[in-house]
């Protein structure tokens, strides 16, 4: 674990991956350290968002310090199921890339859990990774300008649902009916840390 | 209660003090650039420090008062308006923010703070993530609140105008300048970055010569926070501003400090910025 300096009011904490991030999340989402106001889960880090007027950043790495991290925790998220028509304009080309059929890439999206890793990128934008598997798909070379909201794409070793219209340089395996970022409903975000996911077929 | 927008300048947004603690959600902060002026003006008409404001962009805002209101501008100074002195804007009067003289953005708040419905259990209009209010519209009827703090009994509070020409500020290092090591952060130090016309609510496009990388590769997404100094490709640093994103994969070289983002949200295109070790 290593402490850096994110300006005078934010310490961004490096970890070895994304398990750690997820187990050192769950302990400080859960008990957020004196003066903390926003916890900010990442692929390698999580971001201690402070109020200077509240806190220091070195009493805030203290705390960090004497956190212990809570790896169970991650099996306790809601659990959902998102029905996708996979139908995706880069269904072909993705599947190719992993040397598999389309058929093949649809068995295996839809073969295991998934789980919310962390957010970003916009409201409500789950980065979605599934324990085991080895995902590898690289970006499109130049993204969309526009991408329709429900899209579900896949990019590294990450699964994700496009909230709203957006550009994007994921590859765009299918779509969902499922708003999963809607400001009537609470809470807005669906997908949140921690949530575990299953995809399942809707329907081609 | 109600001001009624005849004009609404370049750029006028709703505007508290944001979003915390949603970032893990994707969703930022957002709220006004410059929050020690807004938080002034909402002191001066005796807000609580969260009510809404609206945040105006070089001037040209127009509003009618379809009641009495208690008014103060405060930020970049507009001609026409009542700068940092509180003032009763007479049902059916107009004001009129005539374009600054130094500085970018100023903050109208009135006695009972702009009181459009919240999202997500706040007024400010992120623009990069497209929630909260829409942009303020001519023609657009803005409710105003009711007052629950005293009003205060200050005629007129003195404060400097924002600079104009070149301004420093302190930077300190970010958690990926090594991978610019220290020819990165002399590069960053030693010379007057210049604010480009792409400035926007999300962050400040700073021209200059371009910081090179000693590392190459990718830096997996993480989370930033204004006053972040994140550098593209190009090697020419954008520093984060309210609606910056939550996340992001791009080196951050460097901070500046917190209190010293205010400064810079009031920078316009064409002034220079220096960084300054700290």
């Amino acid at each position: 674990m290593r402490l850096l300096p994110s300006g005078s009011a934010a310490l961004l904490v490096e970890l070895d991956g994304l398990d750690d991030v997820l187990a050192l999340y769950a302990a400080l989402s859960a008990e957020p350290p004196h003066g903390v106001v926003d916890v900010v889960p990442a692929a390698r880090t999580v971001l201690l968002m402070t109020d200077p007027a509240v806190t220091t950043l070195d009493a805030v790495a203290d705390a960090v310090r004497a956190t212990t991290p809570r790896p169970d925790a991650q099996a306790v998220g809601d659990r959902i199921e998102l029905p996708v028509h996979y139908d995706g304009a880069d269904l072909a080309e993705a599947a190719e890339l992993l040397g598999l059929t389309p058929e093949g890439l649809v068995e295996r999206h839809t073969g295991a859990e998934w789980t919310v890793a962390f957010c970003g990128f916009a409201p409500g934008f789950g980065y979605l990774t599934q324990p085991g598997e080895q995902w590898d798909v690289p970006r499109r070379a130049s993204p969309r300008t526009k991408v329709p909201p429900g899209s579900v794409a896949l990019a590294g070793e990450f699964s994700g649902v496009y909230p709203r219209e957006s550009p994007g340089g994921w590859q765009l395996i299918g779509r969902t009916d499922v708003a999963v970022f809607d400001l009537h409903r609470e809470p807005a975000a669906l997908l949140r840390p921690g949530t575990r996911v299953r995809f399942v077929v809707a329907g081609r | 209660m109600s001001l009624t927008v005849l004009a609404t300048g370049p750029l006028t947004t709703v505007q508290d003090l944001g979003r915390p603690g949603q970032a893990a959600l994707g969703i930022g902060r957002s709220g006004v650039c410059d929050r020690a002026s807004a938080g002034l003006a909402n002191r001066l008409v005796g807000n609580p420090t969260d009510a809404a404001v609206l945040e105006v962009t070089f001037g040209g805002l127009a509003v009618r008062a379809e009641a009495d209101l208690l008014v103060v501008t405060t930020g970049a100074r507009c001609p026409g308006a009542p700068h940092a002195a509180p003032t009763v804007l007479r049902r059916g009067q107009e004001l009129r923010l005539g374009p600054p003289a130094s500085g970018l953005r100023s903050y109208l708040a009135v006695r009972g703070g702009i009181d459009v419905p919240p999202v997500l259990g706040s007024r400010a209009t992120d623009l990069l993530a497209g929630l909260g209010p829409a942009v303020v519209a001519t023609g657009d009827v803005l409710p105003v609140g009711t007052p629950v703090d005293p009003a205060p009994g200050v005629d007129l509070a003195p404060v400097p105008e924002p600079a104009t020409g070149e301004v420093a500020v302190a930077v300190l290092p970010g958690p990926r300048a090594d991978w610019f090591g220290d020819p990165g952060w002399a590069a960053l130090t030693g010379q007057a970055w210049t604010v480009t016309s792409e400035s926007n609510r999300v962050g400040l496009r700073l021209d200059g010569a371009p910081l090179e990388r000693l590392r190459t590769g990718e830096l997996p997404s993480e989370g930033m926070v204004r006053g972040a100094l994140q550098v593209p490709p190009s090697g020419l640093p954008v520093l984060f501003l309210a609606d910056h994103p939550v996340t992001g994969g791009y080196p951050v070289i460097g901070y500046v400090s917190d209190a010293d983002v205010d400064t810079c949200a009031q920078l316009r295109p064409g002034q220079t910025l220096r960084l300054r070790a700290r």
